[in-house]
């Protein structure tokens, strides 16, 4: 592949979307063996802190690589510049197609609320905050130990999604004291009430709390407080600063992340509109490059498994591309720009998904039933537009995660946690909300337990005493290893 | 169009590739990852201990062991027998779908992306290779044991030539030519003016006669090959035997081992064709302890080896063949460090009631050095390993 062919196309594309209102900071393009661009699509960032868990996306990633079911094309970070990378052993063709692409995302990471929010709180060199950090972190492993360190990752990578955007990354602690509302003064009967001798014991009780009977300290959270991330890292009895910093870590790149997100098909369909409409309108292209270019689009944004088969899962690309495509043509270019600024996935689904587009994109509802031995059966439903969209939309709310908050710090340091069950139509998975609390109560040190619902729908308390903590991954059926040796 | 064209960098696009080549993180991890894994292998040592279906390939000493990923836990919703999801494409209302099971992707269907660390359909397992003297150290520290010593008894040596100090005379065989060059160079140190060599110089290395203590084992595995010994039984065998051997190779720095099989007639086998043999016919226990001590006495020399024998049976024994047996366990046990009796039995709760168990425990009390253990399901071979390993460490503290 000719990378001095392919950054004239670049410069070119990017003169294009100049001219139709398109405005993004520059991208440094880095052509990479596809090795390292399955760690990227793996880690989420070129370089990230060391973690078990990235090992088993690895293999995952790595298998079907292999088998040939999995093909990337690029990976795009926005920030001031967008890195981007590509991959060396894909065509010129294949890679034109994506740097026009990528030049999509970039045009929508800048312009975009959300993006703009979380980007101007995060900062504009991800890639570099986060490999300084995972420089830090593989330096607190020499110093504390791999075992340790990695405790701390196993809690706070867990709770990854658990975050609160709308209260920002900087926070303030909570106040640590709340005025006392004066009770207002009783009259008639009242009054001549609080005289009586043992009941004018108010002012006794605030000297207690201290500070002259107008504040008493703060409950501990003052409110249901979702960013567990943030709370661990602040209020966690006992936690080093180290530990802190890993906990603040991991949260500030879910916040980087979070927009990716919360805006993917809109974003991922803006970039392939774009990258189609550049395509079209490129003259510069030598016909070759262009077919090609043209056939690859076609494989990447279509419904999954092409025409005339059926797919249980939606293409975000397939979809938001015709959305956007729909957008341009009924209401313009214009608007077009106004609603890629404003709108996220939640917005755009609900407010331009309507009837004729689902027909269109031949989108369906159904309903996944459990059989004998593992069988599945998807029954496809009547289409209901709200349904639909609610559908579509349902794996999106709170970063795809159970609505979890910490609803009290004890006096003991022991920490309750709730699902909001109600929200959620359901509780939770308890083996695995388990773990999860063990692996928070290693860094909490002191008891954590959570509430949730139980099967019936009545409350349960989960805690990670008294669990065996011996995992069962040994898939032995008794009788099933096999064993080689020489007696 | 909205904003006026401004002054951007241009982007660029580099094609070096650092370190990319070199280092692979997501290769890193997944080490740790299986690090993690035989960590969680070693604390069910029990189960891996009674899964290990012992196969015979030489110069392959390790046991594989199928495992499943390890998964990072989140919360996560329960998974409701009722679900509902968005799918694309030329579906009617009404259509049923089905994938028939977990692991068996429908076709056209996309990887759900949740699914990672995967606990859902497609999950990939894979072979844990671990070796079997890691194993072994680990069962040693789960149970806290010593390092095993050989017993050392008088009566068990082997004597070797041990070089001793040099003498100034000697068969010219062992002249120690460097030493004799050096007391030549002392000795005109002293007087510059002498020979370069001297009948004074010469120095022969000075051996004697040693006795060191037998760090040699033999250990005889003798089956009941009779049909009631079922497939399931003598996997049972195999897997004591196995464990056992284990054991006992870390004891001594030459073991050797002897398979026996017997129905009312017994033979020797070669280790692969040990656990293959079945046969019909009676069960005449004695012929096997028979030709066991005629095999320690023509090819181990109980003064040199320190002997073992493990008997596997479901207990049975012809009544008639007792006393024999009798008699000729005795004589075993009158040179053997130790025999195990493993009872598989037929019915657990009657176990030491039958022939052989009546036997073994009526020779502990006159107290020869024998034990029995009971292995009727594998979780029990975990605790008869246990408890031989124990005897072993508390012989050898003695």
């Amino acid at each position: 592949m000719s990378s001095n062919k392919l950054s004239e196309y670049t410069a070119r594309f990017e003169e294009l979307a100049d001219q139709h209102g398109l405005s993004f900071y520059p991208v440094e393009f880095e052509v990479v063996p596809k090795t390292f661009m399955m760690e990227v699509a793996v880690y989420g960032l070129p370089v990230r802190m060391p973690h078990w868990s990235f090992g088993v996306r690895y293999i995952y990633q790595y298998v079907q690589h292999r088998m040939g079911g999995s093909k990337i094309f690029e990976v795009v970070f926005p920030g001031n510049p967008n890195r981007a990378y590509l991959i060396d052993a894909n065509s010129l063709a294949e890679n034109t197609l994506v740097t026009a692409h990528v030049i999509g995302h970039a045009d929508f990471s800048r312009n975009n609320e959300l993006f703009g929010r979380m980007q101007s709180q995060v900062g504009y060199r991800i890639v570099e905050q986060a490999a300084e950090r995972a420089h830090r972190i593989e330096a607190a492993i020499e110093r504390h130990g791999r075992r340790r360190v990695e405790a701390v990752l196993d809690a706070a990578l867990s709770l990854e999604q658990h975050i609160d955007i709308d209260r920002g990354l900087a926070r303030k602690r909570y106040p640590e004291v709340v005025e006392q509302k004066e009770r207002p003064k009783r009259k008639g009967f009242g009054g001549r009430y609080d005289q009586l001798p043992g009941e004018g014991r108010d002012e006794e009780q605030d000297v207690e709390r201290g500070d002259r009977g107008r504040t008493r300290r703060a409950p501990i959270p003052p409110h249901p407080e979702y960013d567990l991330l943030w709370f661990t890292a602040q209020y966690g009895p006992e936690l080093e600063e180290w530990e802190r910093d890993i906990f603040l870590g991991v949260r500030e790149e879910s916040f980087y992340f979070y927009p990716v997100f919360a805006c993917q098909i809109m974003n991922e369909g803006w970039a392939s509109y774009w990258h189609a409409r550049l395509l079209r309108e490129a003259d510069f292209l030598a016909e070759d490059v262009y077919l090609d270019a043209a056939k690859a689009h076609s494989d990447v944004v279509r419904p999954y498994g092409g025409s005339g088969s059926v797919s249980l899962s939606i293409n975000p690309y397939y979809v938001g591309f015709v959305l956007w495509e729909h957008i341009v043509e009924g209401r313009g270019l214009d608007a077009a720009l106004q609603i890629r600024a404003e709108e996220d996935d939640f917005g755009f689904v609900r407010n331009y998904l309507d009837d004729e587009l689902a027909e269109r994109l031949e989108l369906f509802t159904y309903r996944r039933t459990r059989h004998r031995l593992g069988e599945e059966r998807y029954l496809i439903e009547e289409r209901d537009m709200n349904r639909l969209r609610e559908t579509i939309l349902s794996p999106k709310f709170h970063y795809g995660a159970p609505r979890v908050y910490v609803s009290e710090l004890a006096a003991d340091g022991s920490l309750t946690l709730r699902h909001d069950y109600e929200t959620d139509g359901r509780g939770l998975d308890e083996e695995r909300s388990t773990r999860v609390l063990e692996y928070i109560e290693r860094v909490w040190r002191r008891p954590v337990r959570l509430i949730t619902a139980d099967e019936d729908g009545d409350e349960e308390v989960l805690s990670s005493e008294g669990e065996a903590s011996g995992q069962t991954q040994l898939d032995t059926p008794p009788g099933s290893a096999a064993a080689s040796g020489r007696s | 169009m909205g904003q006026a064209r401004e002054r951007r960098e241009p982007s660029r696009m580099t094609t070096d590739h650092r370190w990319y080549d070199l280092f692979s993180r997501g290769a890193r991890d997944w080490l740790r990852h299986n690090e993690k894994v035989r960590e969680t292998v070693r604390n069910r040592l029990g189960d891996l201990i009674a899964g290990t279906d012992v196969l015979s390939r030489p110069s392959d000493r390790t046991v594989r062991v199928p495992v499943r990923f390890l998964e990072h836990y989140r919360f996560r919703l329960r998974q409701e027998d009722e679900e509902t999801g968005a799918g694309q494409g030329a579906a009617q209302p009404g259509d049923v779908y089905r994938k028939p099971r977990p692991g068996e992707r429908e076709s056209g269907e996309d990887g759900d992306q949740s699914d990672e660390g995967g606990s859902g359909s497609g999950e990939l397992r894979f072979v844990l290779e671990l070796k079997v003297d890691d194993i072994v150290d680990w069962i040693w520290e789960e149970l806290e044991l010593p390092d095993l010593k050989p017993k050392v008894t008088d009566a068990l040596t082997d004597e070797d030539l041990v070089q001793e100090g040099w003498d100034r005379r000697g068969p010219r065989a062992r002249l120690d030519r460097r030493r004799t060059l050096r007391e030549a160079i002392k000795r005109r140190a002293a007087q510059p003016e002498g020979p370069p060599f001297h009948d004074e110089d010469l120095r022969f290395r000075q051996v004697s006669r040693r006795k060191r203590p037998a760090t040699s084992a033999v250990v005889a595995f003798v089956l009941d090959a009779s049909a009631s010994m079922d497939e399931r039984r003598r996997k049972l065998a195999k897997a004591f035997f196995f464990w056992a051997t284990q054991g006992l190779r870390r004891q001594y720095g030459n073991l050797e081992t002897v398979f026996i099989a017997h129905t009312n007639e017994a033979w020797e086998f070669t280790e692969e064709e040990f656990f293959q043999v079945s046969a019909t016919g009676g069960t005449i226990s004695s012929t096997a302890f028979r030709l066991a001590r005629d095999v320690f006495q023509e090819r181990y020399n109980p003064s040199r080896y320190n002997v073992y024998l493990f008997y596997a049976s479901d207990g049975q024994n012809f009544g008639d063949d007792q006393s024999t047996a009798d008699a000729l366990l005795c004589e075993l046990g009158s040179f053997a460090n130790f025999i195990g009796f493993v009872e598989t039995p037929q019915n657990p709760f009657e176990s030491g009631k039958s022939e052989m168990g009546r036997l073994f425990r009526s020779l502990r009390a006159r107290s020869y050095p024998v034990g029995s253990y009971t292995v009727h399901r594998d979780s029990d071979i975990w605790e008869a390993i246990r408890a031989f390993f124990r005897r072993q460490a508390a012989v050898a503290e003695e």
